[in-house]
């Protein structure tokens, strides 16, 4: 397709500028010549021709409302339309962030709830609602960390991460200046005990862990997990990105953790966008709560208004207060699910899970053969040795199917990982559809390996080469 | 209202699959005392009508201004209709990350388009797929900056956006750096005298935002020489995108960053977020950058198409040694920014005349009337800080007839007692100003 700076056409437009009702002044009176431009080389189109580029451009693009998004680890359920509706109310959008408090009392309100409800549903002493995106929420929580122990006065070095975990745990850790242990999983998939009883001592600032981990397990050994780490006066993180697995089932506070990260476009139902805007709440228990990023929302009598007065706060990740919009919609969600709503969601998460689980067990390698919880991590190992075709090939392949594939290479300690993660909002006859066409790439595998290498087929464009994008660089257009 | 599918002869069947007789059999890895009978204090669900009624309710106690005359990092102005049909697009917003590129063109090239827009914007080669932000675009370009060169400090202009100082401030804290801060002269310019008194062999970085937040343009080129002289990089920010539509952009007067909030671009006020941090860079620093990236490649045909490169840079390769925790970006609304720029195409640099005019015209007003004062002699573009007799009392009268006034700059600067920062954009008219001059009088 062509880029839009090839439609570019002298003297088009596709948005006209009011004409002035003040005095048009002389610019060089004004502003000295050396700080104007002279270019200005923006894209000149029809507003016609604008609005095909980017709806051709959006049929080019797959998403949940045009089929299964199985991806796994970022929870790709339906996006209902209502919430869209209400977080579009100008209400909610035409606000300035520093609009006065008297004026804001609806979005105060509503955050001010959010943090509530949160804290109900992870049982957790208090929320911020200001990280942008999961690994900043990360990012704020192993801030709140370092502080918690600046302030004891005590010098602790290390955080353990188990050998499954998202690439964001390290990099988070790493910016706070901590250095990273990793921490081997058992043969069940879960923490290796012996192991973090050796690793964990009073130099470890904290452990950072995901539960159910990444290959969709529970920790069932969570109680002794958090004596362990708290007996030496460490701290428990929570990376709540698989929070889709427990929600009205069991409570992180509860187990322990003293902190924990979530995404609201994963587990509460906002669209992903493309790749954001996310947002990614951090609950505390009451050892971080001192921490919390400013500013607060402080209700009182004659109402609610934002408070700068916490002297061991973090201070600020971000300006203003987070991506109140999506907050919006992830609060609409809530409240239209209400806790048996949450709860049943869960549920069928999980069944959805194990079911695909069950049903392509006998066509795929499972590493970790136990009930899953969300999701569930396949291997292509099989097809790798018998075939020669890899997991990234039978990604290809259900493209041609209709599918968006799943996680694959990912977690890092499961060999050609395939990691589905079907959610609750999809159908039996959708999951039952989707295993027949692994099944079908499984046996085109052994039948007609190269259609699968071949694949996909059926795409605008076939396979990339990414060497040669990341040899030769070409991330800005330049005109020939 | 429930989105699940299932049918109770469904879920039957699934667990006969299973051999599982109930669904609460799927959780026993959960210990039995952290099993949760129901989640406490959630309100009863509510159906989709219901829903509405309520964010209604809420909403309604929002009480939404007749005029902003506040920027500060938020800036209000008109969108055309095409980005939010554009942007609405189903295909686009219910999509998660590009990694699989065959059947993630769409968003990939308007990425791809974006960052190519962004970075001539900016007077740099490169940019990236965006931020969380534009105060956390400094702050990751004020962290690489010290990773880069292994240098523990970082000076930062006050004039810089107070809660960008303080964004700067927690993630420089986190990386154990040090920051100090450079007055602004008296022409409301970055004091060069202190920047070369307070710049040494040890400083990373040099932060500056041009226009600042006081709205005065900034000097590039000398304080990049400055910087530079001691080895130290300059990380240029901006405040109202739409300004780059007549200034002479940092990239171009040496800065070797370019970061600022890019919701000026298409992108509603939404009272703070989501918004978009533009991150653009001299090309020698593509390979050190943080955040994503689109890049153009071909296939096996040699057919132009785009994916996620360079993320070997990134932390999902390599972990503790990467420079930025960043994975998502803020892809929509950098969606909505492209869309936006297209569609003004020349027109940004009318847009931005209009903008100058109207601040001007009521710049002029304002210091007609007694006790009010230019506060710095610098230029501006669409936002100006001027001395008034009582600034509080401004804003008050300008808040009971429904205007969001200046930005009192007392609290952020004790210095400039009963100034404030107005912001004028094409959406405040001439007799929406005349209106203003009586309501103070």
């Amino acid at each position: 397709m062509e880029l839009i700076f090839e439609l570019s056409c002298p003297g088009r437009t596709a948005a006209d500028i009011s004409r002035s009702d003040v005095p048009e002044l002389n610019i060089a009176s004004l502003i000295d010549q050396k700080y104007l431009r002279g270019d200005l080389d923006l894209p000149e189109i029809s507003e016609l021709d604008l609005v095909r580029h980017y709806t051709n451009l959006s049929r080019r693009n797959f998403g949940v409302d045009l089929g299964f998004y199985p991806l796994g680890s970022c929870t790709m359920k339906y996006n209902p339309k209502v919430n869209e509706n209400v977080a579009a109310f100008p209400e909610f959008t035409g606000l300035h962030p520093y609009a006065p408090d008297e004026w804001a009392q609806g979005n105060l309100q509503l955050m001010y709830t959010m943090q509530k409800l949160l804290s109900h549903v992870f049982g957790m002493a208090d929320f911020t609602l200001q990280p942008a995106a999961g690994a900043h929420g990360e990012l704020t929580g192993m801030m709140m960390i370092k502080k918690y122990f600046e302030q004891k006065a005590e010098k602790r070095r290390l955080v353990l991460i188990p050998d499954a975990a998202h690439g964001t745990n390290p990099a988070s850790g790493a910016l706070c200046g901590f250095e990273t242990v990793m921490l081997r999983s058992n043969a069940e998939g879960g923490v290796d005990i012996e192991h973090l009883e050796s690793l964990m001592t009073e130099d470890v600032a904290a452990l950072m862990l995901t539960n159910p981990n990444t290959l969709g397990l529970f920790e069932r050994n969570i109680e002794q997990v958090a004596a362990i780490v708290h007996g030496k006066g460490g701290l428990l993180y929570g990376d709540g990105a698989n929070a889709n697995a427990f929600l009205g089932k069991t409570r992180p506070g509860d187990q322990g953790f003293d902190v924990i990260q979530l995404n609201l476009h994963k587990t509460f139902s906002t669209p992903h966008g493309g790749g954001g805007p996310g947002s990614g709440p951090v609950g505390v228990g009451p050892r971080l709560l001192d921490f919390l990023p400013v500013p607060r929302i402080v209700k009182k009598d004659q109402g609610y208004h934002w408070s700068e007065n916490y002297p061991h706060s973090i201070g600020r990740v971000r300006a203003f207060y987070g991506n109140f919009n999506v907050v919006v919609k992830a609060y609409a969600y809530i409240r239209s699910l209400g806790a048996e709503g949450l709860t049943r969601a869960t549920e069928l998460a999980v069944l959805n899970a194990n079911y695909i689980k069950e049903k392509l067990k006998p066509h795929f390698d499972l590493p970790y053969d136990r009930v899953c919880m969300h999701e569930c991590v396949f291997s292509g190992k099989r097809q790798v040795a018998e075939n020669g075709v890899h997991t990234s090939d039978i990604a290809k392949r259900l493209i041609d199917f209709g599918y968006h594939p799943p996680t694959i290479y990912f977690p890092l300690i499961v060999p050609e990982a395939i990691m589905i993660e079907p959610t609750e909002t999809e159908s039996k006859e959708t999951l039952d559809r989707f295993c027949d066409a692994m099944i079908a790439i499984a046996k085109e595998s052994k039948e007609n390996p190269q259609r699968v290498k071949d694949a996909p087929q059926s795409t605008p464009v076939g396979r990339l080469d990414d060497v040669l994008a990341a040899r030769k660089p070409d991330v800005c257009w330049k005109k020939i | 209202m429930d989105y699940c599918p299932h049918t109770s002869d469904d879920i039957a069947q699934m667990l006969l699959t299973l051999g599982v007789g109930r669904v609460e059999e799927l959780f026993a890895d959960i210990p039995e005392k952290f099993r949760l009978k129901k989640i406490p204090d959630i309100p009863p669900a509510l159906s989709e009508q219901e829903t509405v009624a309520l964010m209604k309710m809420i909403g309604a106690r929002n009480q939404l201004p007749r005029l902003t005359l506040t920027g500060a990092g938020a800036y209000a102005h008109y969108i055309p209709a095409v980005v939010s049909h554009l942007v609405g697009r189903a295909e686009f917003y219910t999509a998660y990350t590009p990694y699989q590129a065959e059947i993630s063109q769409g968003i990939l090239q308007a990425i791809y388009e974006y960052q190519t827009m962004i970075a001539h914007l900016t007077g740099t080669q490169i940019a990236n797929a965006s931020m969380y932000d534009g105060a956390s675009a400094m702050a990751e370009a004020a962290v690489l900056c010290g990773k880069m060169s292994n240098r523990t400090k970082i000076l930062i202009a006050r004039s810089v956006h107070p809660e960008y100082r303080q964004v700067v401030a927690t993630y420089a804290w986190a990386n154990g750096y040090e920051i100090l801060e450079i007055p602004n002269a008296p022409t409301g310019q970055i004091d060069m005298d202190a920047l070369a008194a307070r710049i040494d062999e040890d400083t990373s970085a040099v932060l500056i935002q041009s226009p600042n937040f006081f709205g005065c343009i900034e000097d590039v080129a000398p304080i990049a020489d400055a910087a530079h002289a001691c080895g130290a990089l300059l990380v240029a920010g901006f405040t109202d995108g739409t300004s780059l539509g007549i200034l002479k952009p940092a990239g171009a007067c040496g800065a070797d960053f370019v970061v600022g909030e890019g919701q000026s671009f298409g992108n509603p006020l939404h009272y703070g977020g989501p918004y978009l941090g533009i991150f653009a860079a001299q090309e020698k620093y593509l390979r050190r950058i943080p955040g994503r990236l689109a890049g153009a490649t071909v296939d096996k045909n040699g057919r132009r198409g785009f994916v996620l490169t360079l993320q070997t840079r990134e932390q999902h390769i390599r972990r503790e040694k990467a420079t930025s925790n960043i994975c998502s970006n803020e892809a929509l609304c950098a969606l909505a920014a492209g869309v936006y720029l297209a569609a003004l195409g020349k027109n940004l640099r009318k847009l931005a005349l209009l903008n100058v005019y109207k601040a001007q015209y009521l710049k002029a007003r304002l210091l007609q009337m007694p006790g009010w004062a230019e506060c710095f002699s610098s230029p501006v573009y669409n936002e100006f800080t001027v001395f008034c007799p009582d600034a509080q009392t401004v804003n008050e009268k300008l808040k009971k007839e429904g205007i969001i006034g200046g930005y009192e700059l007392a609290t952020d600067y004790p210095e400039l007692e009963s100034a404030l920062v107005f912001c004028v954009t094409e959406m405040v008219s001439k007799d929406d100003m005349d209106q203003i001059i009586r309501i103070l009088k």
